[in-house]
């Protein structure tokens, strides 16, 4: 990464990604049909009526510049059909695509090419690959088509290569490969694109549980080492909690929730959300910042507890309720005092508190700091 | 009751007269444009002549060493390898070197010619369904008219020789080029195309970078039909003075030259099934990497 391509700060600096009102209706006549969907027709009836598929219903999510923006819902829920709309691989019915101030759904054909040469780089769920090339030709496609040279593609691809941890497989051709082998080279041949945005449909989804691992560490050193935009699909909530800086939770074509993923196992909207959450460790997944009451701001106890009041151990508001349990077990107190790293006290955990967020009661259980809940 | 037992056809005069007027209709087209019509053909006229010169001009060894090369490069077998020199060799013994060189480089012509015009218009079938709905069927004509008939109207425009017979041939042997070209472009995986489409490629580098070497087995069958139907109708072509192993078998069917037409007839079939192999064997190793991709 110490490439003089990737120092230059016009393809590294973070940009973000606005998706304001998108609708996507499959079918003969979809435009037909958008204001009746406006007005609420769901996806049952519109397919029942008028034959029409709802892909996409008035989604509104903003992506941060250098966040992982996840992505979750069931089979069919319309997360690879959102994630294709953001590099307009799909067409949208309505709505639009804000990035860097560029409307991607109005760009002409040229504008739209060059965006996605230089801004955006995709690993497909079923992978994509050329099947007629090299590991190391596939690796190198994106960098082919901008124009560069062979010799400095060919190092750029032979560097993501072994990142992804295929070295040796670069004269290989993918019919030679396993599922997760191919995922890699997927993998690789994005990550060699280096665009500002990158787009992860299921991209570890044919991964073993240990390359997995693997692969998100990968993800998240070079997140440490150059901010990128990432829209990442999953069907797995340890991935979604363990790299995703937001989740939004997609049904039928609908955004049922967004928020982090303190926010989505604290507070479901829904028992759809809620049967997506049930099985994770929550001990482990929340933290004590979302869980603690906080001593400033709206729900911080009248007549704020007296410094005297609180105990004198104290935990980070990073860590998980897990430990604050454990830390409190294991020296017989009630409670904890949170404490920033600055040293500054930003709150209490009490035991109770800290019971009911790990068993998911809601009963006495204070809301966070911030009120998760999006629109 | 004659009309009964016997057609009841138009008063002979009158078909005498309609032919007279529709044969000098023609006769004065012919006369009037017959030498733009030939100029506009002799490129291929030149074509021709140079591809007979090459391969009746090279020394034979030569020949034979270069047909092996090019059965070893496609095929990677030592069988098709000696088959295809064997087959040459025992062509030549029994005389008939440079009819077989003649038919062979008329086959290589008519087969360049079928490429060149056949693999872009398979390619803008393959990207238009208009053009595709245009296209179709026309070739289903072509492909089921009497091989011979074709040979009317190219003589009526340019009289006997060596083009007309070469366009003849193109027009009989380019429906599987063009047919293929397109089918293989368009069974081309959605999933590649839209990768390469994320990545920005424009629709040039998608042709060549993805949809042309993907399609390749599938054009590559196209080219074997197209040379497999080119030498059948080298043969017949040779009803309009077209030379080569064809004149030889058409003396032998009109004089009841029993050994002429059997040699003759076996040395078509050696190179038929010389080409079939060659090309087939190509093929194959060019799809060696394309099965699909198990995920
Ligand atoms: N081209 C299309 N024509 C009609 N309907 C489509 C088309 N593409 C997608 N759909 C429909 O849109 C919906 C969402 O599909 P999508 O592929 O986005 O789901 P997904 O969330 O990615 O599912 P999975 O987890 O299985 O990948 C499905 O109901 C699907 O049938
Ligand atoms: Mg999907």
């Amino acid at each position: 990464m110490t490439d003089p391509a990737t120092t230059d700060p016009a393809t590294t600096d973070p940009i973000g990604i606005e998706i304001r009102n998108l609708y996507k209706i499959f079918g003969a006549n979809p435009e037909a049909h958008v204001a009746a969907v406006r007005a609420g027709m769901t996806k049952a009836e519109l397919q029942a009526r008028h034959q029409h598929v709802l892909g996409l219903s008035d989604i509104n999510i903003q992506v941060a510049p250098g966040s992982i923006q996840v992505i979750m819902g069931l089979s069919g829920s319309g997360k690879s059909t959102l994630i294709r709309h953001i590099n307009r691989l799909i067409e949208p019915t309505a709505g639009e695509i804000v990035i860097e101030g560029r409307n991607v759904v109005a760009m002409p054909q040229a504008e739209l090419r060059a965006f996605r040469r230089h801004k955006t780089a995709m690993v497909f769920q079923k992978f994509g690959l050329l099947p007629h090339r090299t590991v190391l030709d596939n690796a190198a496609y994106g960098l082919e088509v901008q124009g560069i040279p062979q010799a400095e593609r060919y190092r750029t691809a032979m560097r993501w290569i072994e990142r992804v941890g295929l070295s040796g497989f670069e004269k290989s051709y993918p019919s030679q490969l396993s599922g997760g082998m191919q995922q890699r080279v997927g993998l690789a041949r994005a990550l060699a694109n280096d665009a500002p945005i990158l787009l992860m449909d299921e991209a570890y989804s044919a991964l073993d549980p240990l390359i997995r691992y693997d692969m998100q560490t990968v993800l998240l050193d070079l997140q440490q080492e150059v901010r990128k935009t990432i829209v990442f699909i999953t069907h797995d909530l340890d991935e979604a909690l363990r790299i995703g800086d937001r989740i939004a939770l997609l049904r039928d074509g609908s955004v049922i929730q967004q928020g982090t993923a303190q926010d989505i196992v604290l507070r479901p909207a829904d028992d759809y959300v809620a049967n997506f959450v049930q099985h994770v460790d929550r001990g482990k997944v929340l933290k004590v910042g979302a869980v603690m009451q906080a001593r400033h701001g709206f729900d911080a106890p009248e007549a704020a507890l007296p410094d005297a009041a609180l105990p004198d151990a104290a935990i980070a508001p990073e860590a998980s309720i897990a430990e604050a349990l454990q830390q409190m077990a294991a020296s017989r107190l009630q409670a904890l005092r949170v404490q920033d790293p600055q040293g500054h006290t930003i709150g209490v955990i009490p035991f109770q508190a800290a019971i009911n967020a790990y068993t998911g009661q809601h009963g006495g259980q204070h809301d966070g700091q911030h009120d998760g809940r999006q629109a | 009751m004659t009309w009964l037992t016997s057609f009841p056809q138009l008063k002979s005069a009158w078909l005498r007269e309609l032919q007279r007027v529709i044969d000098d209709g023609f006769r004065s087209f012919t006369r009037s444009h017959g030498d733009m019509i030939e100029g506009l053909f002799s490129p291929l006229q030149t074509m021709l002549i140079w591809f007979e010169r090459l391969l009746l001009g090279t020394p034979w060894l030569l020949v034979l060493a270069v047909v092996a090369a090019l059965a070893w490069g496609a095929s990677r077998s030592l069988r098709v390898v000696i088959g295809s020199v064997l087959t040459l060799v025992l062509i030549g013994l029994f005389g008939m070197w440079d009819d077989t060189m003649k038919t062979i480089s008329m086959v290589l012509a008519a087969t360049l010619l079928s490429i060149a015009i056949g693999l872009p218009l398979g390619i803008l079938m393959a990207r238009s369904q208009r053009v595709q709905r245009i296209i179709s069927p026309i070739l289903d004509i072509m492909q089921t008219m009497p091989s011979f008939v074709y040979l009317i109207p190219v003589v009526m425009l340019l009289g006997i020789g060596r083009v007309p017979g070469l366009i003849a041939v193109v027009i009989y042997a380019i429906p599987p080029m063009i047919r293929l070209t397109n089918l293989g472009i368009r069974q081309v995986d959605r999933e590649v195309l839209e990768a390469t489409d994320a990545f920005g490629s424009s629709a040039w580098q998608k042709l060549v970078k993805a949809q042309l070497p993907l399609a390749l087995p599938t054009i590559m069958a196209g080219i074997n039909q197209t040379i497999m139907m080119a030498l059948a109708m080298v043969v017949i072509a040779s009803m309009i003075g077209v030379q080569g192993l064809g004149q030889p078998v058409l003396r032998a069917i009109s004089n009841q030259y029993f050994t002429l037409g059997l040699f003759n007839g076996f040395a078509i079939v050696g190179i038929a099934i010389l080409f079939d192999r060659i090309s087939q064997a190509w093929g194959k190793r060019l799809q060696k990497h394309q099965e699909a991709s198990h995920d």
